[in-house]
């Protein structure tokens, strides 16, 4: 089975399905399982290519490279290391969860309910586009169409104000993508060129320096930062994610946006390691402002959505500090911190979206003793929140422990600054979780708040396999970590940077 | 001193024969079928001598590539590339303006072009049961001009060129159906300004001519390169020669017109011209720059990039103002026409093949987008405030679905063949030093884009109802959409075939 095309299979299922879904009749009532069964199936050939994958070993994994536009240079080439067989992984687990999780965002059947699910299946082959191609201008393809079901997904589906967050989401996003669209060009021109001239490994290890190298690694990590996002460019992030149905921010925060903290990982350390050594003072500088920005606004925020938008700046902080830090735990702490997240941040939107389902309003003023009307419900946000302010034995703990750890050994004092996010997560977690759950019924609470039912059992389904995930990822990430471990060290050899030596090793003291 | 008559290969020029031939016969059938058949006629004729002269290109013309006519036309690669795309272009356009709607006529047009707008003439005209069929001769004329412009390799040849495509396409901004004053002052102010820029041309031929003592393409080119001074000549000479050039692309200064033209023209006139016109206008532009003053490009290069960047910001940048769909999209063809000139200014063989295929791309989307824009009614006439395309998506999925993906397309997102020819021509400019030229486009490109977004706001995400109604279109359109649209997607997802057509058509004769 080596030789079976696994990357482009996943790809093409979800292709497939949203085509499918897209044009079934309209009167067909169920096209909702037709989508989840599509997502199921992807999932399942995701598995199948995790059999095939040998983690031990560095490098790409199950490439397959095609001629595509010969002129051009441009090849289609997948393939995967641990790192991205990571991020696919928890981009096909994340999917079906979310399917699940809008089953009654757009209640009739019809046309519009097709378009919502088939444009979340052909999210999900972008998604898998990006992460498995080893290929530059395959991967800014799949990154920029990405943004087209996003910009629909938001646009159509979402809140009052979806408009203008779906607008904003896309110029922000385009706009880096257009500039790192100019740097894609120059690093072709600088790589050998010929026809297979963008394959990633034509470009790696290509001695660029001085200022060509700056101004490429600028090029691509703006369309990162901004993707990430990092402060001062993260003002997309708040409104996109507020105005999506949860599901939507779901893949958006969850998925989406680790294509900018992969993508640095990918291509800013790899193709321009002394350019990456060059700005990294920079880079941590604006990723710890980052980790405190997030968190401070996200203690202010009143609504629910933006809170959760929030917390994630903070949290791409950490992931960028691992990343920038560049030691081994560091690096494998971030890549690690980036699944998590995912399942973090998928719990916390899908359950917020229950509450705001019953509730009727974002506003967190709007609840208030909610564990006696839903205690299930309430529950979950809890074990959400406890993992979101990385509660030892939940997931994010132990990435969140080896970033600071491994950004130590380098960065002291961004490592101790950054450390004090940890203890703002506990304040804007536990501050909302007590403004929700806890206390008397708002005097002015919605109609509906005294007789709204505890979580159903489709809503079970949904936040089952995630609180799973915490609780595997943190009493066990071993395999997790081994997955990643190898990529993360090929990417660190690629850059050239030692391991700092622990001050106390060989002491006798 | 005598005479000698000059061999012309009638059959590598045999595609423009078979054009203006058509459009003789087209004018002999206008005079003597009754008006009841000339429509059933004149469509299969003109669709007819479009596919004859496309045969005739692809099989005789190909073989036969050199200069002929004393050397005043050059047929060769780049030559036969712009001329077969002309054709196809002008075939898809020519069915978009052949709607009818379930009239007895091209719905587009007025049954009266020489009367006065609401006069007695017009509802006589009407009422007779006039026919709108000249249209189809005065396309082929302007077709036929368009075959010359890019082969003339003598610059007098190609300013009568430029006159034989021009002249009918004013005629045709003045002939819309509807709002006619607006069309009549889109013609007026198309011939004047158009007339101007001829002379401008013929000026800078002058000029050339002095300095050369030829006006054949080749013969400037060894002037150039052989002989010193004479600037004084020779500069204002290219420098004129492209403001005539640089109209007919409407590239910014000499863009005034468009917007009122497209705006006023005919719909299915304006995709022709918009996409035509500007095939053409490249073709014959690439030739002067690169065969003729290739040797003086230090002294005119800055001048035309000067042009580039402010076609680019001003294209862009005026865009986002406007409240019209028609007249988006002329800002937008102002922007395009920037970032192909980024393209030509590369000044080699990649600069050559990029510019063919963004004019391709750009061909392909501008046509359909502009005949569904004549579909979007309201009162009778054309709904082109963006207002009153708000919800269109519900009314009308299939249209706003269309449209979305040409102006994602217009906006170069990947995976469309707007994204592959900006991909060309930039690649193409940072190669030969041009990335400051590139990085204007980006940002223009970023700058367009909001403006095409908004107009996918409107349709999809607003949910004001109007009385706005989409009319169903007959074959002839949907047929064009469809072709627009999956060439538009064919180009962006497999672009490899057309790209290797254009690399493998790049040397000029001279």
């Amino acid at each position: 089975m080596t030789d079976f095309p696994w990357l482009t299979t996943l790809l093409l299922v979800p292709v497939v399905g949203a085509a499918v879904v897209a044009l079934l009749p309209r009167g067909f009532a169920r096209a909702r399982e037709v989508a989840l069964g599509f997502s199921l199936l992807t999932l399942l050939v995701a598995f199948g290519t995790l059999g095939s994958f040998a983690g031990s070993e560095g490098g790409f994994q199950l490439t397959e490279t095609y001629p595509w536009i010969p002129q051009f240079g441009v090849s289609f080439a997948l393939g995967v290391d641990g790192l991205g067989m990571a991020m696919i992984l928890l981009g096909t687990i994340l999917v079906p969860v979310c399917l699940v999780a809008a089953w009654e965002d757009v209640p009739a059947a019809g046309r519009r309910q097709q378009s919502y699910f088939a444009w979340m299946l052909l999210l999900e082959a972008f998604m898998v586009g990006v992460f498995a191609a080893t290929d530059v201008f395959l991967f800014y393809v799949f990154f920029e169409a990405m943004l087209v079901p996003v910009y629909f997904l938001i646009g159509q589906f979402g809140g009052p104000d979806r408009a203008r967050a779906a607008m904003t989401f896309l110029l922000y996003s385009l706009a880096g993508g257009l500039i790192m669209l100019v740097a894609v060009i120059a690093l072709y021109l600088q790589g050998p060129g010929g026809s297979d001239g963008f394959l990633l490994e034509r470009l790696t290890g290509l001695q660029i320096g001085g200022t060509t190298e700056a101004l490429l690694f600028l090029g691509f990590f703006i369309a990162f930062a901004i993707k990430a996002p990092l402060w001062p460019v993260h003002t997309w992030l708040p409104l996109a994610a507020s105005e999506s149905r949860p599901a939507t921010a779901v893949l958006l925060v969850g998925v989406l946006d680790k294509v900018g903290t992969f993508g640095m990982l990918r291509f800013c350390l790899r193709l321009f390691p002394e350019a990456s050594q060059w700005a990294t003072p920079v880079v941590i500088t604006l990723a710890v402002i980052s980790v405190l920005y997030g968190a401070v606004l996200a203690v202010g925020q009143t609504d629910m959505l933006r809170l959760i938008a929030y917390t994630s700046v903070s949290h791409f902080g950490f992931i960028i500090l691992g990343i920038f830090a560049m030691t081994q735990v560091s690096g494998t702490g971030a890549s690690l911190y980036m699944v998590n997240h995912g399942f973090t941040t998928a719990a916390l939107f899908l359950i917020a979206g229950m509450l705001i389902a019953r509730g009727g309003s974002r506003e967190i003023a709007a609840y208030g003793g909610w564990q006696r009307v839903t205690p299930v419900i309430a529950g979950s946000l809890l074990v959400a929140g406890l993992s979101g302010l990385s509660l030892p034995g939940l997931n994010s703990f132990v990435s969140e422990f080896m970033v600071i750890v491994g950004s130590f050994q380098r960065y002291p004092v961004a490592a101790v600054i950054a450390a004090l996010g940890v203890i703002l997560a506990a304040v804007y977690i536990l501050l909302w979780y007590k403004k929700v759950a806890t206390g008397p019924l708002p005097e002015a609470h919605p109609a509906g708040a005294a007789t709204a039912r505890d979580m159903s059992m489709r809503e079970k389904v949904v936040v089952a396999p995630l609180i799973a995930a915490f609780l595997a990822l943190g009493f066990y990430p071993r395999p997790v970590i081994d997955l990643l471990e190898p990529a993360i060290q090929s990417t660190l050899q690629e850059v050239g940077v030692s391991e700092p030596v622990p001050a106390a090793e060989g002491s006798d003291r | 001193m005598t005479f000698t008559a000059p061999e012309i290969d009638y059959l590598a020029l045999l595609p423009l024969i078979i054009v203006i031939v058509g459009g003789l016969v087209g004018c002999t059938l206008e005079g003597v079928l009754h008006r009841t058949r000339r429509y059933g006629v004149q469509l299969p004729v003109a669709v007819g001598t479009l596919l004859a002269a496309l045969v005739a290109l692809a099989t005789v013309s190909t073989d036969r590539t050199g200069t002929t006519a004393a050397g005043a036309v050059a047929i060769d690669g780049p030559a036969l590339l712009v001329q077969g795309l002309v054709l196809v272009l002008a075939i898809v356009g020519l069915l978009v303006m052949s709607e009818r709607l379930g009239g007895s006529q091209p719905d587009a047009f007025t049954q009266a072009g020489m009367s006065v707008p609401g006069s007695a003439d017009e509802a006589e005209a009407t009422r007779l049961g006039a026919t709108t069929t000249e249209v189809y001769p005065l396309t082929l004329f302007s077709v036929a001009g368009m075959l010359l412009f890019p082969a003339a390799n003598d610059l007098l040849v190609m300013f009568i060129a430029l006159e034989v495509l021009s002249l009918p396409l004013y005629v045709l901004c003045g002939l819309a159906r509807r709002r006619r004053l607006l069309s009549q002052e889109a013609s007026l102010k198309y011939f004047l300004l158009g007339a101007f820029s001829s002379a401008f041309f013929l000026f800078g031929v002058t000029l050339l001519y002095g300095y050369a003592g030829s006006m054949r393409l080749d013969a400037i080119a060894e002037a150039v390169s052989t002989r010193a001074g004479m600037d004084g000549l020779l500069v204002p000479g290219v420098l004129l020669l492209a403001v005539g050039l640089l109209f007919k692309v409407s590239a910014v200064p000499f863009h005034a017109w468009t917007p009122d033209v497209y705006q006023g023209a005919p719909t299915p006139v304006t995709g022709f011209m918009a996409a035509c016109t500007k095939v053409a206008a490249f073709g014959a532009a690439l030739r002067v720059f690169y065969v003729a003053v290739e040797g003086a490009r230090l002294e005119w290069q800055p001048v035309v990039a000067a042009v580039a960047v402010l076609t680019m910001v001003v294209g862009a940048v005026m865009a986002v103002t406007q409240t019209d769909v028609k007249r988006i999209l002329a800002y937008s063809s102002i922007a395009h026409a920037g970032f192909i000139l980024v393209g030509v200014l590369a000044m080699d063989a990649a600069g050559i093949s990029s510019t063919v295929f963004y004019l391709a791309a750009y061909g392909f989307m501008t046509i359909p987008a502009f005949a569904l824009i004549s579909l979007v009614r309201s009162g009778g006439t054309e709904a082109t405030h963006v207002s009153q395309w708000a919800g269109l998506a519900q009314r009308s999925p299939w249209v706003a679905a269309g449209f979305s993906f040409l102006l994602l397309a217009f906006a170069g997102i990947p995976l469309t063949s707007g994204f592959t020819g900006k991909f060309a021509v930039f690649s193409a400019a940072v190669a030969t030093g041009g990335w400051w030229l590139v990085v204007v486009g980006v940002l223009a490109s970023a700058v367009t884009a909001y403006i095409y977004v908004r107009l996918i706001v409107a349709m999809y995400f607003g949910d004001q109802p109007g009385d706005t109604v989409v009319v169903t279109p007959s074959a002839l359109t949907t047929f064009a959409v469809v072709t627009g649209v999956v060439v538009t997607l064919g180009l962006g997802v497999l672009p490899a075939p057309m790209l290797e057509l254009a690399q493998s058509a790049t040397q000029f004769v001279r």
